[in-house]
């Protein structure tokens, strides 16, 4: 471990590590491995929220897919409250995940078409056998109106309700059983920027009253910038800079982070700035660059950076193990 | 530059006939764009962006989708009531579109030669070739593609994301069309490629001279890239304004709530953002009046009586709002 928080974290994931294999030939044998995480470490504390935010096929789905061990991870270790996920049989592990719960991207793939919104929110009591059939449904009522919707939404099917509204319905259901962490995977990508604020401002509040954590994976910065305390820049399964959500945005340390800001477009028209344009495509994670898997894409990569691969660490001058990054050349960059 | 709008849309209303009933998602809407500059259509999913712009290109799902009413006067032809044969001559050369979702533009059974081969026979059907090839080959070195020769014999899944949008830039480009037309073209892409593309095109139209329509919901997007600004709502038009214009004196209800309910980089991390209430109403149950009523902070008695007309509240400021009358 090589990150402190003033107090025990919640969930720590220490260089974890999840590799795909890749099938071919005719008998459909292992040619090659996806790299889709490699070495990843972080931590969240109580009531906090860390953001992970990178490009599409980063790897940020499969750590949090990882971290609630729906994948079984190649390498590494995932400590919640300080038991190690790993070596959990599958009904500790069952018990655990009344704690830690996940919202997707598109609500309307995660919810069953065919049930009806009380069903679907029902559903987590039902399976952990919590209540009376009534005492259900008053828990449903309720976490119904904490969410916004009216109680009168029970009896309805998700295809009559807007992205939002049924992002809403999965937020319900994940809060039913009290959770302490929430995996919140692209939550509001796929809305528009009227509601997105909407479902933003409920997970705020609702972190405030319930004293929830969340990891938050988004690939827009300005989003996660938002709604963290805490971001980790992913690129190529690896995290590139780890840093307070301000500190991140206004002292970049990484010249992919720096690229990543600058990119962003400004809804402002007389601050027009030349982006910093990355050239070529983010590589494939099957076969990552060698030394930085940034190398080939990084306006300021000198030929060590081919050969050594950066550890994440302390950004000298910085705030100290709240900034980190995976760079050979910190110190030397002006971003 | 010349002021004259080489486009001029005049109160275009497409309707759809749908099991439900009627729908117009495109009610009342006007604008103009003139060459060389960049027009954005931003609203949010729904509000009738893609319906506009296929209206313009006369593509339109038929039989249930139609131009019930209104003009688009493309230089001194009507395109709302061309005969189908005209009209083809007009896409390609006259107007061009990218469309919103790539895979479904390219063939994926084709390679790219072919692909953008056939493109250039269509507008240049003297071409042979040889010659064919060689411009092909140009134009997608022309849109960023490395290795353009090779690509060539590419299919469009063994491309990128971004590298397959570059290609339809390409074959959109193909007739040196006066107008570009480009539905979100960079929504699914990242934004590092995002950025790529973004200064491809504002590349391409100061070579070219070319009119653009961006089709976005980003108001980032907008900020950066565009002259004018078309903000739709649930088919009709909110607000029509120069961008500096939009952005710095925003008037439509509609228009401040979003740019208030953007998070920003340069935001307070975890505060609260402003937000638009309740949710754009069905096109199947419209309110009499405005149809942003039910959301709006403003909403006054007079305000579910009747649409509220397009006015000219500053030069080339346009609101439909009662607020300024
Ligand atoms: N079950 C799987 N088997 C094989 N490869 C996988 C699997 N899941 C993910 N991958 C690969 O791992 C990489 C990381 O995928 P992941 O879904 O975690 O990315 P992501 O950052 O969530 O991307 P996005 O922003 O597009 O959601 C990708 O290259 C993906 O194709
Ligand atoms: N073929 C069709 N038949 C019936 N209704 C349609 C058809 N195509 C579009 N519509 C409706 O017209 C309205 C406008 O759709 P349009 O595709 O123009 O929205 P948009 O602004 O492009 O949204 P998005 O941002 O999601 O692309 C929507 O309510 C849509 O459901
Ligand atoms: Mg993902
Ligand atoms: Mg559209």
């Amino acid at each position: 471990m090589n990150k402190k928080s003033p107090s025990e974290p919640l969930l720590s994931v220490e260089h974890l590590k999840m590799h795909f294999p890749v099938l071919g030939g005719i008998f459909r044998h292992q040619v090659g491995k996806v790299y889709a995480v490699d070495d990843v470490s972080l931590t969240i504390s109580r009531g906090e929220t860390v953001g992970l935010v990178g490009e599409s096929g980063c790897g940020k789905t499969t750590v949090g897919r990882s971290i609630l061990q729906l994948y079984q991870p190649t390498a590494g270790r995932v400590t919640f409250e300080g038991k190690d996920l790993t070596r959990l049989s599958r009904k500790e592990m069952r018990d655990l995940r009344r704690d830690m719960q996940m919202i997707f991207q598109d609500p309307f793939e995660s919810l069953n078409s065919r049930h009806t919104i009380g069903n679907i929110v029902e559903e987590p009591f039902v399976i952990h056998g919590i209540g009376t059939a009534d005492e259900r449904q008053q828990k449903v009522k309720e976490l119904l109106r904490r969410v916004g919707l009216s109680a009168r939404a029970r009896t309805r099917f998700p295809h009559e309700f807007s992205g939002g509204q049924r992002q809403r319905v999965g937020i319900a259901r994940a809060l039913a059983l009290n959770p302490k962490l929430i995996i919140c995977d692209e939550p509001v990508s796929a809305l528009d920027v009227s509601i997105q604020s909407q479902i933003l401002n409920l997970l705020l509040d609702l972190q405030q009253e319930m004293g929830l954590a969340y990891l938050f994976i988004a690939h827009d910065l300005a989003v996660v910038k938002h709604i963290s305390d805490r971001i980790a820049v992913m690129y190529l399964g690896k995290i590139m800079e780890y840093a307070d959500a301000d500190t991140l945005y206004a002292h970049p340390a990484h010249p992919y982070t720096s690229a990543l800001i600058s990119a962003i477009p400004v809804p402002d028209p007389t601050c027009r700035r030349k982006a910093e344009i990355l050239s070529g495509d983010v590589p494939s994670p099957i076969h990552p660059p060698s030394g930085c898997v940034f190398h080939t894409r990084c306006p300021y990569a000198v030929d060590q950076c081919k050969e050594t691969i950066p550890e994440l660490a302390a950004v000298a001058g910085g705030a100290g193990d709240n900034h980190q990054v995976a760079c050979i050349r910190t110190g030397e960059l002006r971003l | 530059m010349n002021d004259t709008p080489i486009l001029h849309v005049d109160n275009l209303v497409t309707a759809f006939d749908t099991e439900q009933g009627l729908i117009r998602a495109v009610d009342g809407v006007s604008f103009d764009v003139r060459a060389g500059r960049t027009l954005g259509i931003v609203g949010e999913s729904g509000c009738g962006k893609s319906v506009t712009a296929l209206s313009i290109m006369r593509l339109l799902p038929k039989p249930h989708g139609h131009i019930e009413h209104g003009r688009i006067m493309f230089h001194d032809q009507d395109i709302a009531t061309l005969p189908a044969d005209r009209m083809h001559a007009i896409r390609g050369y006259g107007i061009a579109m990218i469309f919103q979702e790539p895979m479904t533009a390219l063939n994926p059974v084709h390679k790219i030669d072919r692909q953008l081969g056939e493109v250039f026979e269509l507008h240049f059907p003297e071409m042979d070739n040889a010659r064919i090839r060689e411009k092909s080959v140009a134009l997608l070195k022309e849109v960023g593609i490395s290795e353009a020769r090779e690509r060539m014999n590419a299919y469009p899944h063994q491309l990128s994301g971004g590298m397959r949008q570059r290609v339809m830039i390409a074959m959109a480009l193909a007739g040196e069309p006066e107008i570009l037309i480009a539905d979100e073209p960079t929504t699914a892409l990242d934004v590092t490629i995002q950025a790529q593309i973004l200064d491809l095109m504002v590349k391409l139209q100061q070579k070219t001279g070319m009119a653009i329509i961006f089709i976005t919901h980003a108001l980032g997007v907008i900020a950066e890239l565009c002259d004018d600004v078309l903000v739709m709502y649930a088919g009709t038009v909110a607000e029509r304004a120069p961008v500096k214009t939009l952005f710095q004196h925003p008037r439509h209800p509609y228009t401040l709530g979003l740019l208030s309910a953007i998070p920003r980089l340069d935001n307070t991390p975890k505060t609260r953002l402003n937000t638009i209430r309740g949710m754009v109403p069905s096109l199947y149950e419209l309110p009499d009046g405005c149809r942003f009523q039910n959301r709006c902070p403003y909403a006054m008695a007079g305000c579910s009586i009747a649409p509220p007309p397009l006015r000219q509240i500053d030069d080339n400021h346009w609101v439909s709002c009662y607020l300024y009358r």
